[in-house]
């Protein structure tokens, strides 16, 4: 029999009791008789007994106190989650329960705030990356790149799907588990080893009828950023193949929005923009394309603009849901249901907040740490850095080959100093050497790169 | 019962703009020229066109669109599946900690083994609540995780030679994710009717089955909140046939306690923990949706799966038969946490209440809505319903007009969410509902009264239920104009007043 709970009002005895005979029962156990006893729990779940509210918060504040957060050690890791500063309003708005216990708006009259917010997130992503339309987010930038490959091979009727090689490790293996089930097959680009564009010669070579798309990361996994995005642009839509781009979007406060070299599709990490990086979850995919042809293709849900039936006031609903699960079912363009909404709110509340200059600064901030970080590391004995000779935005690779020691020995020392360095390569990437991914942003500064150098000093010459 | 939504008519964000504004702290202690590092040909040349507004207009802007939307903190939320229970605030509290917010997920794991013990142990109260044997957390959300669920059914067949299996088979009443997610994965997709009890008929699943059966989805209790009794049987005929059966965990909120899938004969199981554990649905997402599976699937789990060696929590990413990976990363950790603290909170004691109770207060609101004039309960008047039940407002359509679509806007009136609508689409107007364990037998009876109104209203021909709802931030929405080519809009470019 139930026992009192703070968050079940009807569980205390005499509101059972009442319940119960009003609809003609005499205990709750009677509910459950169409359970067949075969199948019916005789024993308690094996599970602990029940804390207080103090007695939880303890426990787990005691867990959690075992974490090294990045205000406990100064972390320099990057690689698919960022490290930003989120401004203060919007924890403070995302926790509203308004927002926070609302869910997707099949009751648009009720729910106009979210709806607004969504219509101003997808209008919001289409100002920073130039598209016409972005649905209002998918889980991830690796999913959302799953999705958009198969959106590429539903469009063109076409089975392959060509990426770099130098991209993220975690995005490919999503994107095999979203191709491999149809058989669009992957067939991976050279990068070149030294600047780390893409071998053009080598797209062209593998660019052909059959092609459903390609994949380029702008900037790309390990922080370059690909100079001749015209030139591959051409290439690929001289063969009517989808160009998509996945882009880290705080870059695109400073750099060309992939709209100016036609991208179809553009697929992204909205983290940084106001989310924290919570172990890497959850997180906000990107997802926008041009042209209406494409939008009809499209995944995941899209907040429309509207009116009232009697015409007097603005108002908003959701729209195209004939592409959706809920109506379509197996002929929908995606599963997807719940979303990622609430982080797609705190990614318009950071772009609102920043606005253009706010935007340019963060991106001013995160070139002026990168340079000043390469700088700092380059004159270590041994380091090369950045390994590839590019233009690089936020991450660098930084390559320990002539230092004789391998980057888990250098991790191992930095730890031991308070310090997380960048993330190693050797295992992703063989042949780049004994090579760790370093990332910059506003949330570092020259004296913690300072510190990093130094650190970095004495464990080489150690 | 009185009910008035905020009405701000609030513009968008960006006609707020005004040049030279900005929501944001400014730092002057580095050189602005390093923009002029970037090669020309990759730089912006026109900034992008965000708004310029202060962080005064932007919170007021954010609150006051947050007035004009209703979630459970504020009433009833009785949508059908979706489990809208109250969240309680310790767990969003904890979960405002540096220690989660902050954490990277390639940090050293010696960093991080508070969050991983979390984990690991959230993996094994979840793998114990559902009967099953291993479990990952990695899926997005519970579409995602029937994803990987099929994923998981597809390599079991391959690892095992048989490739001709390309059939999912669900039912009728199945929610459309199901036929969506088997599609995903390349599969046919079968469906299997109800019987008139709204169960599935196993001899339609008996002439289904067969050697190109991959497996069959279904919830249990099913999406008219009936126990499938027959599920041993129903498990046994896919099962000879060599399938799979595959839980959809949108309904576990009735039966913890009570039945483990795991006992059921099934195989695969996700869970929602925005649903039954009480994770924020934040208006859409995020959720979470871990999958359960037997020891014979165990082996083609997504990596990593947070192990402990006895001394250690570790991410083991050494899995060689693994479908890999269905995300970037280890999975959403802070919901992971926060369904953690709810098991935690509320124990084994705690979880069997749960359903107890959700299943009491959905057999009292059904008990009294079905009594209403207009309204039935299809399907098996008297049988018990679990933590939901499918309302039919087809009587009430017919003799007055006033369709469920109808019923559901006038509930707007009174400060009540409508149930799920049209669904499931076995039961003509249908009206799918959900109370859960946390409303009270105040609020289950203030929604009652307010069925009885609307009743009332529709007999008595008045036009309060087609011109409903009135209540609300704004009045019924022409739906239509949004999708009509000529009239759609999906950004505000053409209306903004800036550009």
């Amino acid at each position: 029999m139930a026992k009192t709970h703070p968050y079940i009002p009807n569980s205390d005895e005499s509101a059972i009791r009442q319940m119960l005979s009003e609809i003609g029962l005499q205990s709750i156990a009677e509910l459950f008789e169409d359970i067949p006893a075969a199948i019916r729990s005789k024993a308690d779940l094996p599970v602990p007994s029940k804390m207080t509210e103090l007695e939880t918060r303890r426990h787990v504040e005691g867990l959690l106190a075992k974490n090294l957060s990045t205000r406990d050690v100064l972390s320099f890791l990057g690689a698919g989650v960022w490290s930003h500063h989120v401004p203060a309003a919007i924890d403070a708005i995302i926790t509203r329960g308004e927002f926070l216990t609302s869910y997707t708006p099949y009751q648009p009259e009720i729910s106009q705030g979210m709806l607004q917010a969504m219509f101003e997130y997808q209008s919001l992503i289409c100002e920073l990356t130039g598209m016409d339309y972005a649905n209002s987010s998918l889980y991830d930038w690796s999913t959302a790149l799953g999705e958009a490959a198969r959106m590429a091979a539903r469009v063109t009727g076409r089975y392959e799907f060509l990426f770099p090689k130098f991209i993220h490790p975690e995005r490919l293996a999503t994107l095999r588990t979203f191709c491999d089930p149809v058989d669009i097959k992957l067939v991976e680009v050279t990068q070149d080893k030294r600047s780390g564009s893409v071998d053009v010669s080598d797209l062209k070579n593998k660019l052909s009828s059959r092609t459903a798309g390609f994949y380029l990361e702008y900037p790309s996994f390990l922080g370059f950023v690909e100079q001749a995005v015209d030139e591959i642009e051409a290439a690929v839509h001289q063969v009517g193949s989808l160009f998509v781009a996945g882009c880290e979007p705080i870059s695109l406060g400073a750099l060309k929005p992939p709209s100016d070299f036609n991208t179809d599709i553009v697929v992204g990490e909205g983290q940084p923009l106001g989310s924290h990086m919570n172990y890497g979850g959850p997180l906000l995919g990107i997802f926008a394309c041009r042209g209406e042809t494409l939008l009809r293709q499209m995944p995941g849900r899209i907040i429309g603009k509207t009116t009232t039936q009697d015409g007097k006031r603005d108002a908003y609903c959701m729209a195209l849901q004939t592409r959706e699960q809920h109506i379509r079912r197996e002929k929908a363009t995606s599963n997807i249901c719940t979303n990622e909404a609430l982080l797609a709110l705190a990614a318009s509340m950071y772009l609102s907040l920043l606005g253009p200059k706010g935007m340019s600064e963060v991106c001013s901030a995160i070139l002026d740490r990168t340079r000043y970080a390469i700088d700092s590391l380059r004159k270590l004995p041994g380091v090369v850095a950045p390994a590839f000779d590019a233009f690089h935005f936020m991450e660098f690779t930084v390559n320990f080959d002539k230092t004789g020691k391998k980057v888990s020995e250098i991790n191992d020392g930095l730890l031991k100093a308070g310090i997380q360095g960048g993330l190693d390569l050797s295992s992703y990437f063989p042949e780049l050497g004994q090579a760790a991914l370093y990332c910059f942003t506003e949330v570092h500064t020259h004296r913690d790169i300072d510190m990093l150098a130094d650190k970095l000093r004495m464990i080489l010459e150690a | 019962m009185v009910f008035a939504q905020a009405r701000w008519d609030e513009p968008l964000i960006i006609q707020l703009s005004r040049v030279g504004k900005i929501g944001f702290h400014e730092s002057h202690s580095y050189d602005r020229t390093v923009l002029d590092l970037i090669p020309s040909r990759l730089r912006r040349k026109q900034p992008p066109s965000l708004p310029e507004v202060s962080e005064i207009e932007v919170v007021r802007h954010y609150t006051r669109l947050s007035q004009q939307n209703f979630g459970v903190d504020l009433g009833i939320y009785p949508l059908g599946s979706c489990t809208m229970k109250y969240n309680p605030k310790i767990c969003d509290a904890i979960a405002a900690s540096h220690k989660i917010q902050e954490l990277h997920p390639y940090q050293d794991e010696r960093t991080a083994q508070g969050i991983l013990q979390i984990l690991y142990e959230a993996s094994d109260f979840l793998t114990k609540i559902v009967g099953m044997d291993k479990i990952t957390l990695q899926p997005a959300a519970g579409a995602h995780g029937e994803y990987t669920g099929v994923l998981l059914m597809r390599a079991y067949h391959l690892d095992r030679g048989e490739k001709s299996r390309d059939e999912v088979i669900v039912p009728d009443s199945a929610h459309g994710t199901n036929p969506a997610s088997a599609a995903m994965a390349g599969y046919k997709v079968v469906e299997v009717p109800s019987n008139s009890e709204g169960c599935v008929d196993k001899e339609a699943l008996k002439s289904a089955v067969g050697p190109r059966t991959v497996g069959l989805m279904i919830t249990n209790p099913n999406t008219l909140g009936i126990f499938e009794r027959d599920i041993l049987e129903i498990a046994k005929i896919v099962h000879d046939a060599g399938g799979l059966l595959y839980y959809d965990g949108a309904n576990l909120n009735a039966i913890m306690g009570k039945a483990k899938p795991g006992d059921m004969g099934f195989d695969i199981v996700h869970i929602n923990l925005h649903k039954t554990f009480a994770t924020p649905h934040g208006g859409g997402g995020p959720g979470a949706g871990p999958v359960g599976v037997t020891r014979r699937l165990a082996d083609y789990l997504p990596v990593p799966i947070v192990e402990f060696d006895g001394s250690k929590y570790y991410l083991d990413y050494n899995r060689s038969k693994s479908i890999g990976k269905v995300r970037a990363f280890h999975g959403s950790a802070a919901v992971v946490l926060r369904a953690y603290v709810y098991m935690l909170l509320h124990g084994k004691e705690g979880l069997q209440t749960v359903s107890e109770v959700a299943v009491l207060n959905a057999n009292y609101m059904a008990q009294k809505l079905r009594k209403i004039k207009g309204f039935s309960l299809p399907f098996g008047e008297g049988a018990p319903r679990k933590h939901e039940f499918v309302l039919s407002a087809s009587l009430l359509a017919k003799e007055t007009g006033v369709s469920a679509l109808q019923v559901g806007k006038r509930l707007l009136d009174f400060g009540v969410h409508p149930p799920t609508i049209y669904f499931p689409m076995i039961v003509e107007e249908a009206m799918m509902t959900e109370p859960t364990e946390t409303v009270s037998k105040q609020e289950l009876d203030k929604m009652i009264q307010a069925f009885e109104r609307i009743s009332e209203e529709a007999y008595a021909k008045s036009d309060q239920p087609a011109t409903s709802p009135h209540a609300t931030t704004v009045t019924r929405i022409d739906e239509a104009r949004a999708n009509r080519p000529k009239t759609m809009q999906l950004t505000w470019r053409s209306t903004n007043p800036t550009s």
